[in-house]
Parts: C-alpha cells; structure tokens; sequence
C-alpha cells in the first residue's frame, strides 16, 4: 500500500512538472537566445542578429505533412522579411532517434532541394522547444527585438489554409510582422492549427 | 475498374460522403461535424482526432477499438480523422480496410483551424492525438495518448 501512495505521489508529481514545463511563453514574455547547429555546420544563435528588429522562428521538420505543406510559405516568409529585419529562424525539435527522416543529413537534403535561404537548426537536446512552448510542427513564434531582449508577440500558425495557399485569407505572421515593423497595434497575437506532435 | 459513387446532399453543400469499396468517407467541414461534440442521450461518446500520418494516434487506435467493442451498448466511439483530402484514397481508405475498423469514422477536412480548434476544446493547442470523452453529466478533454487499461479507466469514471 504504502509503495502504491508512494508511487502515486510521484506519478502526480511528474505530471505537475511536466504541465509546469509544456506551458512556454506567452505574448510579452522575453524569449530565451539559443546556439544551436545550423545545416551549414556553423552555430547560431539570436544574438548573432545584430541588426534584427525581431525574428520569425519556426519549430518545424522534415517529415510531418503539415510542415511540409507550409515549407514554401516559410521561404517565402524568409525571402519578404529578413531584408526588413525579420529574419526566419527555423528549429527542427524532433528526436531524430524516433523520426529518423529528421537528422542533420536529411534536414541539409531538404533545404538543398528546397532552397532554403534561413537558418534551418537543429534542437539537438531538445531544450530550446519546450522553453517556447511549442508542441508541434509547424509552430511558429514571431519575436520582437527590444532593450530587455526578444519578447514574444504571435504564437501559432502561418495562416488561415495549410491546404492551399491561394485560398488563405488570413496572413496571420505577415499581419504581426507588418504591425511590428510599423509599430501599430495588431489583433491576432495567437492562433491555433492542426500540426505533428513534436517527437520525443 | 474502379467505380466512385459520389452522394450530393441537397441540404448541405458542405457535407459531401465518398463510397469506394466497402468504406464510405463521411467528410465534413466542422460546421458538418459540430453535432459529433453535442449528442445528447443516454451514450458516453468517446471522440477521438487522428490521423493516418500521426504515429502515436496510430498507435493507440486498437485501443479505441477494443473500448468499443467491449462497451458496444453504453459507449459510441468516434474516430475523427483529420487526414489530408489526397490521401483519403491512397492513405486513409486503404488503412480503414487494413486495419478493419469498426468504430464510426468521421473525417474532418476545414482548413481554417484556428476557427473551430477552440471550439472543440479551449485547451487544445491542435498537437493531435487529442480524446473528448462526453455523456450528459460530464465533458473532458484529454491532450495525451491512452494505453487500453487508462483509457478503460478514464471511461468508467463517465459510467459511474
């Protein structure tokens, strides 16, 4: 009985911790810098960005449906903002031991195939996603560069239809990063999609 | 030779169903769907968002399975596959009759996710897989994978 209390107790204890964990940010919240492993070997962290009047950083991968459909958006993202001082940062937060078309060698494959222009890191520990909180892929976190450091003003998706771009109406990364570089208000500062889990 | 029976229903533009083989695909937009969420009888339902390109979803769906055959009287299961509409036929059909599923299947195809996620649950963040267990006295939403014995279990405290 009493190793029965004892282990209920713990399992409690680990479920608290990790609901504490998986929250992440919220709007307003200051977002952790980073280094981590870009494809090209290099490492990169936020920092690096001296000029950066935020960032686009995307939690997304390889090998789920839904990241795949967004990866032409994200170039694009990448192609419209970086000149404007938004620059894409993309994180791939996948365990590459449970999803092996993950690894460094297929992410470097994939953004040759792709022409990716950004950063395409990877979250080797897994440490930096569950600081931000994301929990799927694509996940994306707009960051605002300020004197106390990147605070956090969109959390979620790209925009309105993953199915297909010319049917999208709602561009919700655009419509935050176009607020932020003109320093308006915006509405939408969090949005919810259908994404992977990310993989542990 | 491949025959492909489309049903129009008249009263709705948005409800389209797909017949092919033995497996006939109920696709919704969630204006459709809403009324999975709101039954309101004497069953528990046992709602379930997944899909074929989900690995942990498919991994707990015998799971799904088993509950419904054991409590085929009290409980209704539904799987809501949230599978992408072109591979209903290449992914999602041929997995319905692989895998001989026998719960009620509904597929959800509405891209505006942001529109109807908080709908189902405030608390879901669209990571799938995701369970909603209802009946009249008791709603909850479940953001995590079930082993058959906690599903078993999370069930019975509806049956109480």
């Amino acid at each position: 009985m009493k190793t029965i209390l004892t282990l209920l107790v713990l399992l409690t204890t680990v479920t608290f911790a990790q609901n504490a964990e998986s929250k992440g940010y919220d709007i307003g919240d200051i977002a952790t810098d980073f280094k981590l492993t870009n494809i090209d070997g290099n490492t990169v962290s936020l920092s690096n960005f001296k000029d950066a009047k935020g960032f686009i950083v995307v939690f997304t991968c390889n090998t789920c449906p839904y990241a795949v459909a967004y990866e032409d958006r994200i170039e694009a993202l990448n192609k419209k903002y970086a000149k404007k001082g938004f620059p894409v940062i993309a994180i791939m937060p996948n365990n590459v031991q449970t999803k092996p078309g993950d690894s460094m060698e297929a992410m470097q494959k994939r953004a040759k195939e792709k022409g990716f222009t950004f950063p395409y890191l990877m979250d080797s520990d897994q440490s930096i996603f569950p600081k931000y909180g994301a929990t799927k892929t694509p996940h994306v976190y707009v960051l605002e560069s300020t004197d106390r450091g990147p605070v956090v003003e969109y959390i979620g998706a790209i925009d309105d239809n993953y199915k297909d771009a010319a049917l999208v109406k709602t561009k919700y990364v655009e419509n935050a990063v176009d607020a932020l570089l003109s320093g308006v208000d915006f509405e939408v500062h969090k949005t919810k999609a259908i994404g992977c889990s990310i993989k542990l | 030779m491949k025959y492909l029976f489309v049903f129009v229903i008249l009263f709705s533009v948005s409800c389209k169903s797909e017949k092919k083989g033995t497996v006939e695909l109920e696709v919704l937009d969630f204006n459709g769907f809403t009324h999975y969420l709101e039954f309101n009888d004497s069953k528990t339902y046992v709602v379930n968002f997944w899909a074929t390109w989900c690995a942990p979803c498919v991994k707990e769906l015998p799971h799904f399975e088993m509950l419904q055959s054991k409590y085929k009287d009290s409980v209704e299961v539904i799987l809501v596959s949230l599978d992408f509409p072109h591979q209903y036929d290449t992914k999602l059909v041929p997995f319905i009759q692989k895998h001989d599923l026998k719960s009620k299947i509904v597929v959800l195809d509405d891209p505006d996710m942001n529109s109807w996620i908080p709908k189902v649950d405030p608390q879901w963040d669209g990571a799938i897989p995701v369970t909603l267990i209802y009946n009249t006295s008791k709603r909850l939403f479940y953001s995590r994978t079930f082993s058959y014995q906690e599903l078993e279990a999370e069930l019975k405290t509806f049956l109480l």
